[in-house]
């Protein structure tokens, strides 16, 4: 049987935190600098929550203490999102500045990753050549990894997929003769940059430590690069000081950024080091590693979410030309099947809406009541009957009826009832894109924000259910009966799970 | 060396971190427990990994005992190993065997947490008992993982049951499940590609694998251990939840626990979820594995 867990606290982000904790300083519309100091204590659990450091974390607290505790933060109408404010630019401040440039010279270019075992240092390297290809760079990968078994090989992989070439010698026992070597046989052949993939580590081995340090002296490499796992705790400051203290390090790449993960480890390694932190790792596929920006990292931390990077994705999808010709449409009133369908095919690619719901803020709990749904799948199996349409169904779909329900069905391999669902979350779609575009930027984050709270009503709902629960208001009795229902369920789950 | 040795051995960092910082809280004559004490013992306890929360809590009761006197390492000391022994508190559960036939053993966790090495690990032990393991190498995903689980079946004397890159894992599971049967072994491994809990397809995935293995034989697979990394933050807690709903966790084992002085998110996924630590991971050599125990835990964290 499977276990089925309580709903925790460990997603409540920070805005709810202190929304909830200044309700009754709002109505008294006053605040003293003891609520500010509440407000400022729940800025530090989140942050410990986000796993950055204590000693970080105190720093930090240090930083933003007086600037909460000034007359603009206390007296503005929403000291809340003043004092999120203050903390997300401290945050970005701390985090930043970016520099994604990895240096080339003119000639050979000496790249070295480390890092401790299992931080996706072998993944970071292929992602890097990569992304040198993809400027035109030719690179070589350096199997310096002779410790686990068969690392040489998921180089020589990942370096084949690519059509990069793979220096590795079998057998070898010294990792600083096989990066000697590497160099030389780059420089001979006039490779631009050369990547060194080292064995991972735990920090405090010494013995490890001091081959990296040999390496570094050997070999000296233009720029080493700490890879650190965006899941770590507490433990960051140490094996980031260790690091830096044997490598003097250059920048840091934080990979697994794709999960749930608020990687607050990252703002202690940028504070033990003070080198730039270079790129982020979001995906297992080798073109998931993308410049670093410290504003979405901020929201990140706070769990806030990252719109900008929301934009970027849907950018990435649909150019802009399309997107005005779209608000226009809407604008308008306009929004057919065919429009529907084209949208589809945009979203209908394996895991890309679970990660742009990902940057949604507090989108944590959005992705658990979207589990289960496989939302690609869905949309195919909606472009395939908007595909056994004729052009006025398309256009309006009133005009079909059972006759012509059946044949669509039968068409596209479908039930009858799916056909109504499709038309319906047509419906739905067609309400919220037209209103859309005729909202301000404020409506529309509210509009955004009903769409998420309507699959947070609904937990275990599926993608369409998810849409239906956003089509319409609900009434205040259908508002009071959903609250009961949950309360019911919550108390039984607090007796049951005690 | 007995596990205990082993145990302490791997915790001996933890511990001196542990006792030094406490131990430098009190003065010889005893320290006023005030704001400031308080304050340094939460930091002590944050920085285990155990999370705000729970150390939050110890404070608090060291607060309410303690507040006022002048006090004595060994009594708050006490305090704090009764507190964390009360949330770790669990029956020394090693595998659950089948009471016949090949118990069948899946193991799953996010990417880079240590399962392949816990596999090499848990193999060697079945072996020290006498008895014949198979591994699935359901890692399909991830460039050579078949290679690496291939060398380490070779090294300790395991059968393998592989399948071609980006083949079907489910389909891999199913032979090796087969072939178990088919040889009667007496355990049967799994390996899974490590994935994040938040990748819905992937998770969908696992609970495939854990159907197939179903139909297979009744009541398997009768353990799918999550193996999570020690030095993890507050992300496990997300980690044990995910994994748990998708493939239905039955223990952890504990990565990597000698290479930092971490591990204590292990007192907040105890907190929240009733889902035991079996083993500890204390080394990088396939015999560095221990059972967990939280009273041994305990002791070893502030001897």
């Amino acid at each position: 049987m499977l276990r089925q867990f309580p709903k925790s606290k460990m997603f409540e982000s920070l805005q709810n935190g202190l929304q909830s904790a200044w309700k009754s300083v709002r109505g008294k519309g006053k605040l003293t600098e003891a609520n500010m100091r509440e407000g400022l204590a729940i800025v530090e659990q989140s942050l410990l929550e986000a796993d950055v450091s204590y000693s970080v974390v105190q720093d930090f607290m240090g930083r933003v203490q007086e600037q909460a505790l000034g007359q603009k933060v206390m007296q503005a109408l929403d000291p809340g999102q003043q004092l999120i404010g203050v903390v997300r630019d401290e945050l970005i401040n701390l985090l930043g500045p970016v520099d994604s440039s990895l240096h080339l010279k003119s000639d050979t270019t000496v790249l070295m990753l480390c890092g401790l075992q299992g931080s996706g240092k072998t993944t970071t390297c292929a992602k890097l050549a990569r992304l040198l290809l993809d400027n035109n760079v030719q690179s070589m990968l350096v199997a310096a990894d002779l410790q686990r078994p068969a690392a040489i090989e998921q180089l020589h992989v990942n370096g084949d997929k690519l059509g990069v070439p793979v220096y590795s010698e079998p057998g070898a026992k010294d990792p600083v003769v096989v990066c000697q070597n590497a160099v030389k046989k780059a420089k001979a052949e006039g490779v631009r940059v050369v990547i060194l993939d080292t064995a991972g580590r735990l920090a405090i081995d010494q013995q490890l430590m001091d081959e990296l340090s040999l390496i570094d002296k050997r070999v000296a490499p233009d720029q080493v690069y700490l890879v650190v796992d965006g899941m770590t705790g507490q433990d960051a400051v140490n094996s980031a000081k260790s690091f830096n203290e044997a490598l003097e390090l250059n920048g840091v790449i934080m990979t697994k950024l794709d999960g749930d993960a608020r990687g607050g480890a990252l703002l202690s390694v940028k504070h033990v080091t003070g080198v730039p932190i270079k790129f982020i790792g979001t995906g297992e596929h080798l073109d998931a590693l993308e410049p670093f920006r410290p504003e979405g990292m901020a929201g990140r931390i706070l769990g806030l979410g990252d719109t900008l990077a929301l934009v970027d994705e849907v950018r990435k999808i649909v150019d802009e030309d399309e997107r005005q010709k779209w608000e226009e449409q809407a604008k308008k009133g306009e929004f057919t099947l065919d429009d529907f369908k084209l949208q589809m095919e945009k979203v209908a690619k394996p895991g890309l809406m679970q990660k742009m719901l990902g940057l949604l803020p507090g989108a944590a709990q959005l992705q658990e009541a979207m589990a289960g749904a496989d939302s690609a799948k869905e949309a195919k199996r909606f472009i395939g009957m908007v595909n056994s349409m004729t052009p006025q169904e398309r256009r309006n779909p009133k005009v079909i009826d059972p006759q012509r329900r059946a044949r669509i069905a039968q068409g596209a391999g479908v039930q009858a009832q799916e056909v109504n669902q499709l038309v319906k979350n047509y419906e739905i779609m067609k309400q919220m894109v037209t209103g859309m575009a005729n909202a301000g930027m404020g409506d529309r984050m509210r509009m955004l924000n009903q769409l998420k709270d309507g699959a947070l009503m609904n937990p275990g709902a599926k993608l369409i259910k998810a849409k239906v629960g956003t089509g319409k208001r609900l009434s205040t009795e259908e508002k009071q009966k959903m609250k009961k229902l949950r309360e019911r369920e919550l108390k039984k789950r607090k007796r049951g799970g005690g | 060396m007995g596990w205990f040795d082993l145990l302490k051995q791997g915790l001996k960092k933890t511990s001196q971190v542990l006792n030094t910082d406490i131990r430098d809280l009190f003065k010889q004559e005893g320290r006023l427990v005030d704001d400031a004490f308080l304050t340094e013992l939460f930091a002590i306890l944050v920085r285990t990994d155990m999370g705000a929360g729970p150390a939050g809590e110890i404070r608090d009761q060291v607060r309410t005992e303690f507040r006022g006197r002048v006090v004595h390492m060994q009594d708050v000391l006490g305090t704090v190993r009764a507190k964390v022994r009360e949330q770790l508190q669990q029956p020394e559960e090693p595998i659950q065997f089948a009471n016949s036939g090949p118990t069948i053993v899946v193991v799953v966790g996010v990417n880079g947490s240590g399962k392949t090495t816990s596999i090499a690990k848990l193999t060697h032990m079945f072996k020290q008992q006498g008895k014949s393991v198979l591994l699935g190498a359901g890692d399909t995903f991830r460039a050579a993982a078949v290679r690496q689980l291939t060398i380490w079946a070779e090294r300790l004397g395991a059968e393998i049951v592989t399948g071609n890159e980006g083949s079907d894992p489910a389909s891999v599971a199913h032979r090796a499940v087969s072939q178990a049967l088919e040889k009667n072994v007496d355990v049967c491994i799994i390996d899974t590609a490590g994935r994040l809990q938040t990748q819905t397809n992937l998770m969908n995935e696992l609970a495939k694998i854990r159907r197939v293995i179903t139909k297979q034989i009744d009541g398997a697979p009768h353990e799918v251990l999550l193996v999570l990394d020690a030095t993890a933050g507050q992300n496990a807690i997300s980690q044990a939840k995910g994994f748990s709903d998708a493939a239905g966790c039955t223990g952890i084992v504990l990565a990597k626990l000698d290479g930092t002085a971490k591990g204590g998110v292990v007192i907040a996924i105890r907190k929240q979820f009733d889902l035991p630590v079996k083993y500890i991971g204390t080394g990088e050599k396939s015999e560095d594995l221990a059972l967990f125990n939280a009273d041994e835990f305990v002791k070893a964290l502030f001897e």
